[in-house]
């Protein structure tokens, strides 16, 4: 390729900045030629939909790594969430809204937690979340004896549950707003754009940057590293917590074995975010991003009949392909 | 062996360079330096930070090769050309960094043999009990009384050290290089290592020892090579002149430049009685608005110490502050910045920038509540006062959106003096401000303080002489973390100022009380 030396690192700027961008737009016209039914608007709204709940988790987790920690509990937190909004409703009969403020109570009591484990205890970032993570896929089996939660279910004592799903509760996971619309997918851009606003536009979000490019200058620069630390972990937890509110109000029950696939899913999504724009950080954009690009992905190999055994590892290599292009090309430039 | 032929090899060299050279890229670190260490003997190699001691070092030690100059080993050519090679020719050193000399996991047996296990000599598979016979030998015949199976990381840091030392010794050296070996270490553990160098000596293997302790100095030294900015400056036998050795270290041709008439202020910072340590000396200190006050010392005297307890980052052992009357116990450096009291780490790389942004988010990270409204951050401000501040110092960018690691060492360090002008302090504490800056940054940094200094106390530690004698309007110097005198830049003692830094004379406290009160009034 001829190209002055001039042209070239311009364009190389050009391809890392949006490179990522331009292959989702790739895939997406490649999928809409494949199969035109994939730019239907149905089957638009299904990518967003199916990617929400990871993306709400993803972006608990991106606040988790601005301040360059990490938060493996988030799956768990969901899940505990799911059962805790289930058990409330079914067996105390609490209304929609009592549940949705337990779960989300839940959530930041977790994050506080698993920050205190970090900050005041000490315990590097992955092994502290990675015992919180264990400590709840137990605990939330205990109250329930390792049963799924459903309406009128047998009780441990052998009587009967009395409560049910709050209908309001049910029409966060399943109503769409103009027929069309998902709240679970409007919850998900509001908070993609909070996240977003925050992180990139408030004092508070710069100071979290800047922990986690340096903590000590930033210890010394006056801020409260420790504050701030928490803080993130707390976003994670109820981020992760909505995450588990709109997964039991779509499957209408308090199901064990849902979101296993949630952690790996939610992270994928964050580390994608990385490459995304190039920035090589995390970023709340990227990171929604990041889960979109693997919701599309996805959609096209279902509607072009990939087995459903397949999607994990065309996750896997999306994300393999991200983290080779945030690694060594970003930072090849940027020296 | 006669004795005549044992009284040769004593004295027979063991390493000798002449006209050494080495640079990095334009920056000539060592310009023909020659040096020649025989058997039995220690010679002190002292510097300043960036004289090149660490470089030289290197290149005996085969990390880096030297340009240009003749290195020999006991008579033969000598180039190591990796570090390994280095050591197999009987050259062995032990890092200021005692974790990097041991293998923490291991036991104390398995570090003295990392060497061989490393380099492949063993037999295939690991024999626990052969090897425990082995280290027991090193063991014995280095005189190491500890428990072998013991994991390193349980030892405290004198015997991790000793292990590590001994580690090196199990080669058999013929030179051995410690590189400040007791920066780490308590009275009583450097003791311990000095008998062990004592035993060395006498079995004839040369050390070369780097150390800026006059303690260490005055206890070890046969001879004291001193280097500054890459050439020897002065080299004294015994009987050795310490003062004049210290003198050769931190400048050559001092001049006491332009006398600063600074336009005193009143009395805005106290420290009454301050124990930095609970076992130091107690001293007092008074800054005035407006004058720019240089502690001066060698590294490792308490200067760093000082600075942390004033910015809220460790607590003194005794004694309390005072800022503008007011007592002032900063719970925090933003406890600290809040109050008026900003500091300039030392160390900017670790302790100050942030690599991933920009210059202006550099410059506002403390201030960032002044440049936002209901939590959001007013970019167009921003902007506006980081081109104010890249204009006032002359930083050179091509915008303020440059990212700070994309900058050059010297107007990073502009960078980071910029964010502590960019708003008003009552005390500006800088700690090593010129570190890794060259001359002309130097300049523009020290008159950029001169001229903001009014308003301000202005508090620089430095271990570097010459830029103390640039700024300062007055001097103190700062030995066995207490304040050992003081110096009016005006009136200056050089001969005093000297045999204060090292080590030599203290004044009486009665005679710092009385120069601090004819400076007050």
């Amino acid at each position: 390729m001829p190209e002055s030396p001039k042209a070239q690192p311009r364009f190389r700027d050009l391809a890392i900045r949006y490179g990522f961008l331009v292959l989702l737009l790739g895939i997406v016209i490649f999928f809409s030629i494949m199969e035109p039914a994939f730019m239907s608007l149905r089957s638009m709204v299904f990518v967003f939909q199916s990617v929400s709940i990871t993306a709400i988790l993803a972006l608990g987790v991106t606040a988790t790594l601005v301040v360059d920690g990490f938060d493996l509990s988030i799956g768990s937190v969901a899940a505990s969430s799911m059962m805790a909004a289930s058990y409330s409703m079914v067996i105390w009969g609490f209304s929609s809204v009592e549940a949705v403020a337990f779960c989300l109570f839940l959530g930041l009591a977790v994050g506080l937690f698993n920050g205190l484990l970090v900050v005041v205890a000490r315990v590097p970032d992955l092994l502290a979340t990675l015992g919180t993570m264990f400590l709840l896929l137990g605990l939330q089996l205990i109250p329930t004896a390792g049963r799924s939660i459903a309406k009128g279910m047998m009780l441990p004592d052998g009587s009967t549950a009395t409560g049910a799903f709050d209908k309001s509760f049910l029409y966060l996971g399943r109503h769409r707003l103009w027929d069309i619309l998902p709240v679970s997918v409007l919850i998900m851009l509001v908070l993609a754009l909070a996240i977003w606003f925050f992180l990139e536009f408030t004092r508070w979000g710069r100071v979290m940057y800047a922990i986690g490019s340096n903590e000590l200058a930033s210890r010394l620069a006056g801020a409260p590293v420790a504050r701030y630390k928490i803080a993130a972990y707390m976003i994670s937890g109820v981020s992760a917590s909505i995450g588990g509110i709109l997964l039991a109000a779509r499957v209408g029950r308090g199901d064990v074995s849902s979101g296993n696939n949630l952690l790996l899913d939610a992270v994928a999504a964050a580390l994608i975010g990385f490459a995304v724009l190039g920035v090589a950080k995390p970023n709340a954009f990227g990171t929604l991003i990041g889960a979109l690009f693997v919701g599309v992905l996805l959609q096209g190999l279902t509607m072009m009949n990939a087995p459903y055994y397949a999607q994990d590892f065309v996750k896997g290599a999306v994300l393999v392909v991200a983290l080779v292009f945030t690694f060594s090309l970003t930072r090849a430039v940027r020296r | 062996m006669s004795a005549e032929k044992l009284h040769e090899a004593s004295v027979s060299l063991v390493l000798d360079l002449e006209g050494v050279e080495k640079s990095f890229g334009a920056n000539k670190v060592l310009q023909g330096v020659d040096l020649s260490i025989r058997a039995g003997e220690v010679v002190v190699l002292m510097g300043a930070n960036g004289a090149g001691k660490s470089t030289l070092v290197k290149i005996i030690a085969g990390v880096h090769a030297a340009d240009k100059g003749r290195i020999e080993l006991e008579g033969k050519p000598f180039q190591p050309s990796t570090p390994a090679a280095a050591i197999r020719s009987g050259v062995c050193i032990v890092h200021q960094s005692i974790n990097d000399g041991v293998a923490p996991d291991l036991s104390v047996a398995q570090n003295l043999l990392l060497d061989r296990l490393c380099n492949g000599e063993t037999e295939l598979f690991f024999r626990p009990g052969r090897a425990r016979k082995q280290a027991a030998a090193i063991a014995a015949a280095l005189e190491l009384d500890l428990d072998l199976d013991r994991p390193v990381h349980e030892l405290n840091l004198a015997d991790r050290q000793l292990v590590s030392i001994s580690r090196a010794l199990a080669q058999n050296p013929k030179l051995l290089i410690l590189d400040e070996p007791t920066s780490s270490l308590s009275q009583r553990e450097a003791e311990r290592l000095f008998a062990i160098i004592d035993r060395l000596k006498e079995s004839g293997v040369a050390i070369l020892y780097i150390s800026h302790r006059m303690s260490d100095i005055r206890r070890l030294a046969d001879r004291i090579i001193s280097l500054r900015d890459g050439t020897i400056t002065g080299t004294f036998e015994k009987p050795l002149n310490y003062e004049a050795a210290v003198h050769a270290m931190l400048g050559h041709a001092i001049e006491v430049t332009g006398q600063q008439v600074a336009q005193r202020g009143e009395a805005l910072f106290c420290a009454s009685d301050i124990r930095l340590k609970p076992t130091s000396d107690p001293f007092s200190l008074v800054l005035h608005r407006g004058e720019i006050v240089v502690l001066t010392g060698l590294v490792g005297t308490g200067k760093s110490a000082l600075a942390e307890c004033i910015f809220g980052v460790a607590k003194p052992a005794a004694g309390s502050f005072e800022l503008d009357g007011i007592a002032f116990n900063p719970t925090d450096p933003g406890d600290a910045i809040a109050r008026g009291v900003f500091m300039v780490a030392k160390d900017r790389a670790n302790s100050s920038i942030i690599p991933g942004f920009d210059i202006a988010q550099n410059l506002t990270l403390p201030f960032l509540t002044r440049f936002s409204t209901a939590g959001t951050v007013r970019l167009a401000r921003e902007k506006q006062s980081a081109r104010a501040m890249i204009d006032a110092l002359d930083v050179v960018c091509q915008s303020e959106q440059d990212v700070l690691s994309a900058l050059s060492g010297g107007n990073q360090q502009k960078v980071v003096i910029a964010r502590w002008l960019s708003q008003p302090s009552k005390l500006l504490v800088l700690d090593e401000p010129f570190q890794g800056v060259d001359i002309r940054a130097r300049g523009d940094i020290g008159t950029k303080l001169r001229n903001t200094s009014d308003q301000r106390a202005t508090l620089v530690l430095t271990a570097e002489l010459d830029e103390a004698l640039e700024i300062a309007d007055r001097i103190l110097v700062m030995s066995n973390h207490t304040i050992v005198g003081e110096h009016l830049t005006a009136d200056l003692n050089m001969d005093l100022l000297m045999s204060q830094i090292s080590g030599a004379t203290a004044m009486a406290p009665s005679e710092i009380e009385s120069l601090q009160s004819t400076y007050r009034n």
